[in-house]
Formats: C-alpha cells, sequence, structure tokens
C-alpha cells in the first residue's frame, strides 16, 4: 500500500473494471454464464458417446423381452432405486457379497440407467437367479415374513393387480428411439411374446427364446389365471445380471 | 388466452381416451387449469375501467409485488408438507409397518414427493419470489409483462402440483430429483423460458447502469436450471395417450447426464439460487454494503465455472471411466474455494454489525446458514475423494450431507428471507414476535444438529461394516445385519426432522399473525435503502 505512486493503480484496475461489461449489459452476461457453464459438460459428456470402454458391446447383451420390460416399468413406478442401487464396484467386499463388478454394457439398454445412489436395501445388479420366483413373490408379498429385520415396504398389491400390457408394442418402439435395437418384428410381436414368457409351455415359447436368448419362460407368480404385475417385477428381477457370462468376458480386452 | 382456450379440448380427449388414471387425472387438471386462466383473463380484460398498471406513481416505481406475495405463502405451504412428508418417510424407515402396503404411501413414491416438494416446491418458490422481489427494488422497475408475471408463479405451482400427485400415481421417470414425465417437464420448459424473460425484461427497464450482484447469481440459476433441464429430459413418450417415456440415453451416458444435472441442481438451483439471496438480504438486513465486490466477481465466475464439472463424483467406482471420475473429484475439490469464498463475502459483510446478532435473530439465522453452507461446502469436497467416496457412497452419509446444506443452508437462509419479506410485503412494522422467531432457530438447530449427527453415525458405521472381514477372511457382516444396526440412529434422525418441522409450524404461526396485525403507512415503513455494490476504486 504505497500512497507515494498513485498513477501507479490505474493498470491494475483496468482488469476489474473490464468487468462493467458484464454488469450493465443483461445479453452480455447471458452469453458469458452460458459459454462458462457449456464448458464442463461438454468434456465430460461427449467423449461417452465414442470411447470404447463406454460403448463396448458385450457378448450376451440382448435388449429385455416385452414382459421385463413391463417389469422393468414397475420397479420405476415404485421407485425401487431409492433404496437398491444397480451397479457394483470393484471393491473386494462388493465383489464378494453381489458378484463380479458391473460393466457399462450391461445397462446398455436401461433407459433410464437404475444404478441408484443409495443402499438402504441390498443392490440387486446379479439378483436374477439368486433366490426363486416363490421367494420372490413371498418376499414381495410380506418381506419380514422371511426376513424378520428387513425394512422394505409389502407390495402385496402387485400379485393382485393385473399386468397391462396393451400398449406394450409403443414402449418397445419408444426404446428403439433411442438407440434400442428392437426389430419390426420384435415389435409387432410384442404383446404375444410378453404372454409367452408368461405361459409355461406357450406354442411360441422356442420363437422367443431365438429372439431373446437366455429368456425366462415360467409363470412366475403361480398364478395361472391372470399375468400380474408381479409375474413381470419378477421376470425382471430374474434376468438381472444374468446376461454377461464372465466365464467368457475378456476383462482385459479394452486396456490399452 | 388463445392458446389456453385452444388447450382445453385436447386435454380432456387425452382425459377420457387414456388408459392411465393417472394420466388421465392430469389430462383433467390441466383442462381445468387450461379454463380457469380463460375466465380470469377475460375477467382482468373486460373489467370497466382496467388500465395497464401504470409504471411508476409519484416519480416512484409501481413495484407489482402481488405474484411475489403469492410465492411467499406457496413456498411456506409446500415448506410445511414437504417436510412433513420427510417427517413420514423417515418414521418409514424405522417402523415399515407405517407403509401399511398400499401403493400410494409406500417409501418409493413418497421420497421423491419429499425431495420434490422441499427443492423445488418449497425452494423454487422462494427462488421465483425473491427474484421477482430484488430484481424489482435493484433495478428500480416495475416487473416486466403484466400476466405473465402471474403465469410463472402459478405455472411453476401447476407443475408442481402435477409432479407430486404423479409420483403418488406411480408416474415417475425415476432420475433423481427429475423425476417428473415428459409432459410435465414440457410445461415446466415453457413456464421458465417466460420466466427468463420476466427476469430479463425487468432488469432491461432498470434505472441503475450496473445489474446487482443478487442478479447475476439468479440470471446464472435460471439460465443453467433451463439448459440442465431439457438436456437431462430429453426423452421419447410411449404415446400422447400415455405418461410414461423413455429417455434418449442410456446406460453410462444416462447416468452421466443424471448427474451433471443432479449436481447442478444443487449447484444452481440450491446455491446460486440462495447466494443470490444472501447478496441481497444479509447486507439489507445488517445494514452494510457486501463485504468485497472484487470477491463477489470471482466468487460468481469461479463458482458457475467449476460446478458443472462435479457431476461424476455421484459415480465414483462405477463403470463410468476413471479420467471422468477423476475429472469430478478434482473439480469438485477445487470448489471448495469458491464456495468458501462465498462464505467469507456473506460472512464479512457483518464487519461493524456483528452486535446484531444479539438482537436480531433473523440476522442470526442467516447467519448461521453461512456457517451451514461453509460446513457442507467443506464436507462435500472432502467425500468426493475417492478414497472417502468408496467408504460414504451408498450410505446415510451422503443423506446426512445434504441436510446439513438442505436444512442449515437453504432452508435457514430462506426462512431468514421470508422472515424479511414478510413484514415488507404486507407493509406490517415488523415481525409479530422476535421471540417466536428464536424459539424457531434454537429448536430446528437442534433438530439439524440431531439428524445430521445420527446420519454421520450411521452411514460410517454402515460403510465399516459392509467392508468388515474376520480374521478368517470373510466378510463379518450379512446386509441385514447393517440394516438392523441403523434402527437406533433412523429413529434419533426423526426426531430431528420432527423438530425441524416444529419450528416451521412456529414460524408460520408467527407470520400469520404478522400479516394479522396492522398495517402501517408506507411513509412509516419504507425499509432501508437497497444494498449497492460499491465497485473497486
Amino acid at each position: 500500500m504505497s500512497s507515494l505512486d498513485a498513477p501507479k493503480q490505474a493498470p491494475r484496475q483496468s482488469l476489474w473494471s473490464k468487468h462493467k461489461i458484464f454488469e450493465t449489459n443483461s445479453i452480455i452476461l447471458v452469453i458469458g454464464v452460458l459459454i462458462v457453464i457449456s464448458i464442463g459438460g461438454l468434456v465430460e459428456i461427449a467423449p461417452l458417446f465414442y470411447l470404447r470402454n463406454t460403448i463396448e458391446k458385450v457378448e450376451g447383451m440382448r435388449p429385455y423381452t416385452p414382459l421385463e420390460l413391463a417389469g422393468r416399468a414397475i420397479y420405476v413406478r415404485e421407485g425401487c432405486y431409492n433404496c437398491h442401487s444397480q451397479m457394483i464396484r470393484p471393491l473386494r467386499d462388493e465383489i464378494e457379497r453381489y458378484g463380479h463388478y458391473s460393466l457399462a454394457a450391461e445397462s446398455m439398454y436401461d433407459k433410464p440407467f437404475q444404478w441408484g445412489s443409495k443402499r438402504t436395501g441390498p443392490d440387486l445388479a446379479r439378483v436374477g437367479g439368486k433366490y426363486s420366483d416363490e421367494w420372490q413373490l413371498a418376499h414381495l408379498n410380506r418381506p419380514r415374513d422371511l426376513v424378520p429385520q428387513s425394512i422394505m415396504p409389502g407390495y402385496p398389491f402387485l400379485a393382485k393387480t393385473e399386468l397391462n400390457y396393451n400398449d406394450i408394442a409403443n414402449h418397445l418402439r419408444a426404446n428403439r428411439a433411442g438407440g434400442v435395437p428392437y426389430t419390426d418384428e420384435m415389435i409387432e410381436d410384442a404383446k404375444r411374446d410378453l404372454e409367452a414368457q408368461a405361459t409355461p409351455d406357450h406354442p411360441r415359447a422356442a420363437e422367443l427364446e431365438k429372439r431373446y436368448p437366455k429368456a425366462q419362460i415360467r409363470d412366475f407368480d403361480g398364478d395361472a389365471q391372470k399375468i400380474s404385475e408381479a409375474d413381470a417385477l419378477i421376470a425382471y428381477l430374474q434376468v438381472l445380471g444374468t446376461l454377461v457370462d464372465f466365464k467368457l468376458y475378456d476383462d482385459k480386452a479394452n486396456i490399452r | 388466452m388463445v392458446i389456453a382456450a385452444a388447450a382445453v379440448l385436447p386435454l380432456i380427449l387425452i382425459a377420457a381416451m387414456t388408459e392411465d388414471r393417472g394420466y388421465a387425472f392430469h389430462a383433467a387438471l390441466g383442462a381445468l387449469a387450461a379454463l380457469g386462466s380463460v375466465f380470469l383473463i377475460a375477467n382482468r380484460c373486460f373489467r370497466p375501467g382496467q388500465v395497464p398498471a401504470p409504471q411508476e406513481i409519484g416519480g416512484r416505481p409501481n413495484y407489482n409485488m402481488e405474484p411475489v406475495k403469492f410465492a411467499t405463502v406457496a413456498a411456506m405451504v409446500w415448506g410445511i408438507a414437504g417436510f412433513t412428508v420427510g417427517l413420514i418417510i423417515a418414521l418409514q424407515l424405522a417402523f415399515p409397518d407405517l407403509n401399511f402396503d398400499l401403493p400410494w404411501i409406500n417409501f418409493g413414491r413418497l421420497r421423491p414427493l419429499h425431495t420434490s416438494a422441499v427443492i423445488f416446491a418449497f425452494g423454487g418458490n422462494v427462488l421465483i419470489g425473491t427474484s421477482f422481489y430484488v430484481v424489482q427494488r435493484t433495478s428500480h422497475a416495475r416487473l416486466a409483462g403484466d400476466l405473465s408475471p402471474w403465469f410463472v408463479v402459478l405455472g411453476y405451482n401447476l407443475f408442481i402440483v402435477i409432479a407430486g400427485t404423479g409420483y403418488l400415481l406411480g408416474i415417475t421417470q425415476s432420475k433423481e430429483y427429475a423425476e417428473p414425465e415428459w409432459y410435465a417437464d414440457l410445461w415446466l420448459t415453457a413456464v421458465w423460458v417466460v420466466y427468463l424473460l420476466v427476469f430479463l425484461g425487468t432488469l432491461a427497464k432498470r434505472k441503475e447502469p450496473h445489474i446487482y450482484v443478487a442478479n447475476w447469481f439468479y440470471l446464472g440459476f435460471i439460465l443453467t436450471i433451463a439448459v440442465l433441464h431439457v438436456g437431462n429430459n430429453l426423452a421419447w413418450p410411449v404415446s400422447v395417450l400415455s405418461p410414461k417415456s423413455y429417455v434418449l440415453w442410456s446406460g453410462v451416458q444416462d447416468a452421466m447426464f443424471q448427474w451433471w444435472y443432479g449436481h447442478n441442481a444443487v449447484g444452481f438451483f440450491l446455491t446460486a439460487g440462495f447466494l443470490a439471496i444472501m447478496y441481497y438480504f444479509v447486507p439489507k438486513r445488517a445494514e452494510r454494503p457486501v463485504y468485497s465486490y472484487r470477491l463477489s466477481i470471482i466468487h460468481f465466475w469461479a463458482l458457475i465455472f467449476l460446478y458443472i464439472w462435479a457431476g461424476p463424483h455421484h459415480l465414483h467406482y462405477t463403470a463410468l471411466p476413471d479420467w471422468a471420475q477423476t475429472l469430478g473429484m478434482t473439480f469438485s475439490i477445487m470448489l471448495w474455494m469458491p464456495s468458501w469464498g462465498g462464505m467469507i463475502n456473506g460472512l464479512m459483510t457483518l464487519s461493524g454489525a456483528w452486535d446484531k446478532l444479539r438482537t436480531d435473530p433473523v440476522l442470526r439465522m442467516m447467519v448461521v446458514s453461512l456457517a451451514f453452507y461453509g460446513m457442507s461446502t467443506f464436507e462435500g469436497p472432502l467425500m468426493s475423494i475417492k478414497a472417502v467416496n468408496s467408504l460414504s457412497h451408498y450410505t446415510d452419509w451422503t443423506i446426512g450431507h445434504v441436510h446439513s446444506g438442505a436444512l442449515g443452508w437453504v432452508a435457514y437462509v430462506s426462512f431468514g428471507a421470508i422472515y424479511c419479506l414478510v413484514p415488507w410485503l404486507w407493509n406490517r412494522k415488523g415481525l409479530y414476535s422476535l421471540k417466536l422467531v428464536n424459539w424457531h432457530f434454537w429448536v430446528s438447530t437442534l433438530g439439524i444438529v440431531l439428524y445430521i449427527s445420527a446420519m454421520w453415525v450411521s452411514g460410517i458405521m454402515q460403510g465399516l461394516m459392509w467392508r468388515a472381514y474376520t480374521s478368517l477372511g470373510f466378510l463379518e457382516y450379512s446386509f441385514i445385519e447393517t440394516v438392523a444396526a441403523m434402527k437406533p440412529y433412523y429413529v434419533i434422525r426423526a426426531m430431528g426432522g420432527g423438530l425441524f418441522l416444529a419450528g416451521a409450524l412456529i414460524m408460520a404461526f408467527n407470520l400469520w399473525m404478522t400479516v394479522r396485525s396492522d398495517a402501517v403507512g408506507a411513509s412509516q415503513r419504507e425499509p432501508a435503502p437497497d444494498p449497492q455494490l460499491v465497485p473497486a476504486q
């Protein structure tokens, strides 16, 4: 703070006074803000659409069957993601508890993604096949019958409610608009495919399996009278994490 | 009006044709709102002697404060509703039978209702209300537009109703803090564009050459939220007759979009917007100028530049590429600096007026909000470090962190602003009771402390239990054992939430009694002059 050479202040002040242009002109301020906030997003998001390890196709991944897709819609509707993650991190305890860490490809057809951000309940990324259909149904109906300390809400209404799948073809179509490779035949037959998956010994079973490899075909809720919301939800839970065969997956393939 | 009239018929048609009952309800609601606005606008146009409101009366700006009043009341109502739902879901976690096995009130549907009610309904109304107040006062000009400010306020609250009832009816796209479906998103986009135009229009009419610093932050908030909202919600509806849509991105790209949005909903909705409140209400209440002009400039640009990068810290150790996670972590740590720069700018504004903390509980509330802001913006960068995050992620530590920011910072600075605004807006001499403000302050502070300390303990404990190994090398705890261990902390947390709600009820009573007290003449009540930013010499 030398007051002797006062004129020296002038050049230092000029940088601050340049800010006046933003303070006196709202349109320039708007443009400035837009430029400043665009940079970070562009740098972080744009490469994800072409980098190899975010768009790799892993053997076994296929779009959801119509029944699984309907079940997924129920998972979303009930807000399961609020308490259950679907993303196993490459940490020793998680791999031992839940299985192989999750790959980007395993959620490549997930619209929206269901990685979650909170584990009030356990991770569900590989819950498929871990429990029987009967267990899942009983657990959905009354969780504390099976796990006394559980704090999960009961969902007895799912098994009682008939699944509404009249516009399931449109659901497939909307997914295709966002890049999921459903074919015209898949969309056309969506309704019949859905019925076939929930009905054991359905004549179309073989065709369904060809279209959607590893599709599990059975009466998931044990109620042959109707296709319930529980049928769809359990079909979805049972497919989670089962599509990629980790005996075959080469996790070194993308290391350059 | 023509648009509203034209919207009635298609909305009724959709209501009649859709198979989804929730969607039919929303379409009917939209039709009613359109009809209502046709009626109100027509009523306004044909009222005898109706002239456009004068811009100035007797040489002083004729401020348009009615929409501000509406937003203030709405904020209080939604706030109490949102806190109540928060208390309910906290109790549901401690006592799961409170879910009653019903679809409409299970935890999964109520939790988004809570987050949206407090962030968007309470916080959003506070932001819209205060921004309309501040932009008028600091520009010395009447709010731009005649109907459009009302369109913004009412339209925004209609969006809130659609979003909230939608969650209860099972209409959600499941993206956290962006749950409303495509038609609600479209509606919000329209409202938001008008909001931006009203704000810019008012700035354009300003009598002051300089745009006041609070308005930079409001503008940054409005613009960025528009960009984030549109980017994150690009979706393909199943059909016009279905409430459901599928987002355009999937998997890892969608995750990155979501947390680019999600973290900046925190950064711009819950931070930049409320910093604008700080930059107006703290100097005004303390009757001191803003501490440093240069710090305001650095604070503003550094904050908005750095925040945008921080999103990937929500995705540590996931399938998102490592470089993106590291970038997110780095910028989150850097973000500590502008955050504390802003806090210092706010706190130091009190230089020379610190004694007011003893006598003015409203100012005390705002100062404590800045302290909480400083604390949670230190905790945030800490939790964004990958090693720390591997422990804290997926646990209640995150929930505690969010609430120290949301209750301590956002809600407190909002309460402070509302306590200031109500006497100004309703032309009252002052608040009904400062003693009750004091009670509110201490009851809710105790609530916050109970809340966040319970979540620190439960979060860190759960994280440690998940990764605990026995001496033989087996995982020590099954998952359900970690759930059972949380119970006492969930009960303490619910108590903390209950106290916070009680504080808000005290506040509502105090405000109600303030409005009911006698009005004073405008000359008696002229508030202190508006704060000015003193450019550096």
